[in-house]
């Protein structure tokens, strides 16, 4: 059989989806990122909402998130997504807003907006990634940075005198009544990867039930951050990560 | 016969948002300007014309909550007061930096740090010059009454669509808080979700297939790209400096020396004039009414016919600055300025003035 056969539409098992555009990521080899914008566009996708979805990107790795989507962004300041993202599903209340935040900017800089964005119920979904590290500016203790854990600010490793402990933001969230799901998944496989697009697609079809606002927390590795290869990487974040930041539903009512 | 309503300044900035097609109003409170947001929220326009008004849980959140209305091509506005716009500087540079219209009132007290909530001028430099970072300007607009107040509303959204950039009110605590009357504006219906995408194609309203997805951002990592966009803005502000400088003159025509005030100053230097006019003294007075764009010109044109020009301020001495610059040392420039919540009355001003002009001669 010609490898002409055998490359025919009937036998195509997968195809990327129409809203991840043909740009190049800048992400590193491994880093989660690209995982998770995959699955966002597949369920902006599979649920025909291109041209009512509006992305709120953050500063972080994802400040670039808008070159990978093709749907219309806006490029929000520091932790500030929350509030673009109140304004514009306010003022087109038939519209999907989503944020997609780090842990930098949602958890350290953004925890007024997003505390407050969370508390009034805003109708929109927020995808948090958890890498435990600033990554864009070279690899930083991030609030959610696990004790012990070595940055370029903490070179000895993370120390409670010094600098207080991990931030389970996630959790924190959850306590609020504006809240109507909160999750934290992963994408460091394939099964994993499977579950995170469920919460994703469940999150999204809670904005327009007007439930309140959906979380997803997306504990997710940053191998350059962390030098270490992107297997080990993994490896890493389920052994150590998953303990401080166990995965499953928070909170679905 | 237009319907007048006695109202406070305040007050008016809030009928005058309803009644001209606002969308979004985002505030937090502060003294001397939460009667904006209490008498939007008195008024219900949710229920009237469509408006959304919330309170924020800061001002920061306030002026990145104006970022997401404005990227939908929305009217939004917010009001703070001088603390409240300091925080608001950081989100201003980015309204700036992604061109995106807004309008900000800010009824200014006396600073610096938590000051005092008596009125103040000492947010000029802040206005006029920046606040946040970088190298943006926003289109300044200075009230001195009530029916400013309203009439400046729509005005600064006119302008902040006209050049997709942020306006900025700058009040007072005099203008915010006295009454005054006020002629209501006919109505003025909020744009449709149509009419939005077909005057503004860059806003984020959804991509369709028959467009480019829509970004706004203020980012630009390559450093050409960068500077291009630098030269966009820098070209935007010259527009504005060419068309959109306002300023009010009394009786200078003929005058040998000329008071420069703004705001609650001017309403008090027009008493001080018409004092020095019936002492013999022949004295004008120029109020700028916006304060970016500066009325540089007309300021060089008053120096062929002028001996003198006194900036008369709430402040320590801003705009004195831009008066010297445009004057570029013709004529004497002189300065009265008082600080604390201070408000001088005309014959302090007059006095002031006497005092300066003796010294010249």
């Amino acid at each position: 059989m010609d490898i002409k056969d055998i490359i025919k539409p009937e036998n195509r098992v997968y195809a990327k989806s129409k809203i991840l555009t043909d740009t190049p990521m800048h992400y590193c080899p491994g880093c989660s990122h690209g995982t998770v914008h995959k699955l966002i566009a597949e369920v902006i996708d599979e649920m025909g909402i291109q041209e009512k979805t509006i992305g709120v990107s953050p500063v972080g790795c994802s400040v670039f998130a808008y070159n990978y989507l093709d749907i219309d962004w806006q490029q929000a300041a520091h932790g500030r997504a929350p509030a673009l993202a109140t304004a514009t599903k306010r003022l087109m209340p038939d519209k999907y807003v989503f944020t997609y935040q780090g842990d930098g900017d949602l958890a350290s800089i953004g925890t007024a907006e997003i505390m407050h964005a969370c508390n009034r119920g805003e109708n929109i979904v927020v995808i948090f990634i958890n890498n435990a590290i600033y990554g864009m500016t070279g690899g930083q203790m991030a609030p959610t940075t696990l004790l012990g854990m070595k940055t370029s600010t903490t070179p000895y490793g993370r120390n409670v005198e010094l600098n207080g402990y991990p931030l389970k933001i996630t959790e924190l969230i959850a306590q609020l009544d504006g809240t109507c799901y909160v999750t934290r998944q992963s994408v460091h496989n394939s099964a994993a990867a499977r579950k995170t697009k469920r919460a994703i697609r469940k999150a999204f079809e809670n904005s327009a039930l007007k439930k309140g606002t959906s979380f997803v927390e997306v504990v997710s590795s940053c191998n350059s951050g962390w030098k270490m290869t992107p297997v080990k990487a993994n490896e890493w974040m389920a052994e150590n990560m998953f303990p401080k930041y166990p995965i499953g539903d928070i909170k679905d009512v | 016969m237009a319907e007048k309503i006695l109202m406070k300044g305040n007050e008016a900035i809030a009928h005058a948002a309803i009644r001209c097609g606002c969308d979004g109003y985002f505030g937090y409170p502060i003294t001397p300007q939460s009667e904006v947001m209490e008498t939007l929220m008195n008024e219900q326009p949710w229920n009237s014309t469509g408006m959304v008004v919330l309170q924020a849980e800061s001002e920061t959140s306030s002026i990145n909550m104006l970022y997401g209305g404005a990227s939908c091509g929305k009217k939004v506005m917010t009001s703070s007061s001088s603390p409240g716009i300091s925080l608001m500087c950081e989100g201003l540079s980015y309204l700036a930096g992604a061109e995106l219209p807004c309008l900000v009132a800010n009824v200014v007290r006396g600073g610096p740090g938590l000051g005092t909530i008596q009125p103040g001028q000492g947010d000029y430099f802040q206005s006029v010059k920046g606040g946040g970072h970088g190298d943006y300007k926003m289109i300044v607009l200075a009230p001195a009454s009530a029916q400013d107040m309203y009439d400046f509303v729509d005005l600064a959204f006119e302008l902040a669509f006209k050049y997709r950039n942020p306006a900025l009110i700058l009040s007072d605590g005099v203008i915010g808080q006295m009454m005054e009357k006020v002629e209501l504006r006919p109505m003025k219906p909020r744009l449709t979700e149509k009419e939005i995408i077909e005057r503004y194609p860059w806003a984020t309203t959804g991509k369709t297939p028959d467009r480019k997805q829509n970004v706004l951002t203020s980012l630009a990592l390559d450093a050409a790209v960068h500077e291009r966009l630098n030269q966009t803005l820098q070209n935007k502000y010259r527009q504005m400096e060419e068309n959109e400088v306002r300023y009010e003159t009394l009786m200078c025509e003929d005058a040998d020396y000329v008071i420069v005030a703004y705001g609650c100053m001017s309403r008090i230097c027009e008493s001080t004039v018409e004092l020095a006019r019936k002492d013999g003294i022949k004295l004008g007075l120029l109020r700028p009414v916006t304060l970016y764009p500066f009325p540089t010109k007309y300021i060089q044109e008053l120096t062929s016919h002028t001996k003198f020009m006194m900036s008369v301020e709430l402040s320590a001495g801003q705009m004195v600055e831009d008066v010297r610059l445009a004057v570029n040392g013709k004529i004497p420039v002189g300065f009265y300025g008082r600080l604390g919540g201070i408000v001088p009355s005309p014959e302090e001003v007059l006095e002031a003035f006497k005092e300066q002009i003796k010294k010249l001669n």
